[in-house]
């Protein structure tokens, strides 16, 4: 086969492996049948409605938009000085900092996930709710250094300084003049930290507990009970959800720079 | 124009953690005088310029302006202004807003805000400009933003850093232009970083030339390209010929050369621009190594006993060919004479 034939095959396998299976879940999550099945059986929107009705998912919901928006704002809050710091100054290690802070991504969950509970949560007894949000929060700090500091490297430094020859203190330089020039810059490590905590599996695996339990470790639970197309469903609303807001971050922010 | 001093540096040394950037330095420059550092990068020149704006504490010495010790003030209340080189506008502002900044933090009521942001962009001709951001706007008319920002908050002192080195030759005239008539119209104290001779040679009162973290000299424009003192700044300046002087005589390639002339006892060394030299007569030889045709002037490189020499004629006398046996002289008349060969 000529490069010319196979270049465009291997991109369509690619794809279609890429984004086959987002198709085959809508269709499995549309049908009208009592099990999971590809190809469908007739058409019906009663596990779509279903997804709603399940008072698990609503309470596992609830726990995972708290843990990715109040894990990711806690990240940013950690994250932004510490972008600021590793960019402005030269600190004696902070290339070690800056990769400590990156492992996180390195580091398998499930490798997180236990040790976080063999060391950490079960010998100080730390309470569930506590512990995700802390697990969260570091998960999502490496995506927020990176692409705070991202945003800091394209900002001039110089801004700072001519901010406090007009009379402005250096915290204030910071706030006037640094942070709405990040913004967008925050708001990409916003919606990137949100969506890594809102998918995130193998940490949550481990700590979640008795009556705390992220989403998708409940969509887990349920299937090996209820073998529904409601999983389906409930998956596919919340691909539409993560595309949705990728989609809406590229649109206004050109969210593609940042990552 | 008094003659006190208004801004004083004195025995100045600043570092960059364990390096000396300046040593000792010790300047006075007068109220509403329009002063020029000058010297190559590293010299020190921005580095002296920024404990001036505070943005850098010295680790000894002592800066007075306007008669207050304000070496430990900080820098934001210091009524210095700076222009900085790469301009440093606010990229989220409008031009209103960038000029508005300092204003704004002054807490000053809304009316009279407007009223002297208004007047500074009038001032600078971008009136029409100032819904726009600073990213729509060219290199020049960013520095004129930054000018009127730094200018609205009335300066004692006003700083700008190579204001002239970012813009082309066209550019350049209308802002030297722009910066003389600012400085005519408000009196303000003008220090200008530059590593143009020619910069600061046309818009300085007075320039002082720096070298390693020290003064190498301070004069006018006059002073500085006629009489450099020192073999660095008579180089810097184009004297392209500089011999030292010992006992009283040329220190040439071939041995030493006596002097007719006595000379001061401090001499260290004579300095000749390529257009001091006379060729055709005199008591050295060379012979014609090159030549360079450059409109007005024919310049020559002169291979002679003494060591290679350049000298400059009037392109309308007749062209030495390379090859040509030469008399010429170099006249200690016209010569700068240095006072330090270091």
């Amino acid at each position: 086969m000529t490069p010319r034939v196979f270049s465009p095959l291997v991109l369509f396998l690619v794809i279609a492996f890429l984004i086959g299976p987002f198709f085959i879940i809508v269709a499995a999550s549309l049908s009208g049948g009592e099990t999971l099945a590809f190809p469908p059986q007739g058409f019906s929107l009663k596990w779509v409605a279903k997804v709603f009705t399940v008072e698990s998912f609503r309470e596992s919901f609830a726990v995972s938009m708290f843990l990715a928006i109040g894990g990711t704002a806690m990240a940013l809050v950690l994250g932004i000085p510490a972008s600021y710091a590793l960019s402005r100054y030269k600190l004696p290690f902070g290339e070690t900092v800056r990769t400590i802070v990156s492992l996180p991504i390195i580091v398998p969950g499930i490798i997180v996930g236990l040790a976080l509970l063999r060391y950490i949560v079960v010998p100080f007894g730390f309470n569930i709710t506590l512990a995700l949000f802390l697990a969260h929060t570091a998960l999502v700090l490496p995506y927020a250094v990176r692409v705070v500091s991202a945003s800091l490297n394209n900002l001039r430094s110089d801004i700072e300084e001519a901010a406090v020859l007009l009379g402005s203190s250096r915290a204030g330089a910071f706030f006037r003049v640094v942070m709405p020039n990040i913004r967008s810059g925050i708001l990409a490590a916003f919606i990137l930290g949100f969506v890594t905590s809102f998918n995130q599996v193998p940490v949550s695996l481990f700590l979640s507990g008795p009556g705390v339990r992220t989403l998708p470790i409940d969509m887990l639970s349920y299937m090996e009970i209820t073998y529904d197309p409601s999983v389906a469903a409930l998956s596919a609303l919340l691909a539409f959800m993560s595309i949705g807001i990728v989609f809406l971050a590229e649109r206004f922010l050109g969210f593609s720079r940042y990552v | 124009m008094s003659d006190a001093p208004f801004l004083s540096l004195e025995k100045l040394t600043l570092a960059y953690g364990d390096t000396v950037a300046v040593k000792d330095l010790d300047l006075s420059i007068r109220k509403g005088e329009l002063v020029a550092f000058l010297g190559p990068s590293g010299c020190g020149k921005t580095t002296t310029m920024r404990s001036i704006a505070g943005l850098l504490t010295p680790a000894s010495g002592r800066i007075s302006l306007d008669g207050a010790d304000i070496t430990r003030v900080s820098a934001n209340k210091r009524s210095v202004g700076l222009v900085f080189q790469s301009y440093a506008l606010f990229p989220h502002l409008s031009v209103f807003e960038n000029v508005a900044f300092g204003l704004r933090l002054k807490k000053l009521p809304a009316s009279e805000i407007e009223t002297r942001v208004t007047a500074g962009l009038k001032s600078v001709g971008l009136s029409k400009f100032a819904a726009r951001k600073p990213a729509e706007l060219s290199g020049g008319q960013q520095q004129r933003v930054a000018l009127a920002r730094s200018m609205v908050m009335e300066p004692k002192v006003l700083l700008l850093d190579e204001p002239l080195s970012n813009l082309d030759a066209r550019l350049r005239l209308e802002m030297r232009t722009e910066l003389q008539r600012v400085q005519k119209e408000t009196g303000v104290t003008m220090i200008f970083v530059t590593h143009d001779q020619g910069e600061a040679l046309s818009l300085a009162d007075r320039i002082v030339v720096m070298l390693n973290g020290a003064i190498e000299q301070i004069g006018t424009p006059e002073d500085i390209y006629n009489r450099p003192v020192s073999r660095f700044v008579a180089d810097f300046v184009g004297f392209e010929n500089i011999f030292a002087v010992e006992g009283g005589k040329l220190k040439a390639a071939n041995g030493p050369i006596a002097l007719s002339e006595s000379l001061p006892p401090d001499t260290a060394g004579f300095a000749w621009r390529p257009r001091m030299v006379t060729l055709g007569s005199g008591p050295f030889q060379g012979t014609v190594r090159g030549a360079s045709f450059s409109g007005s002037t024919r310049e020559y490189l002169l291979d002679t006993p003494l060591g290679a020499i350049k000298a400059e004629e009037d392109a309308g006398l007749a062209a030495h060919q390379p090859g040509t046996e030469l008399t010429f002289d170099l006249p200690v008349a016209k010569a700068a004479r240095l006072e330090r060969f270091g």
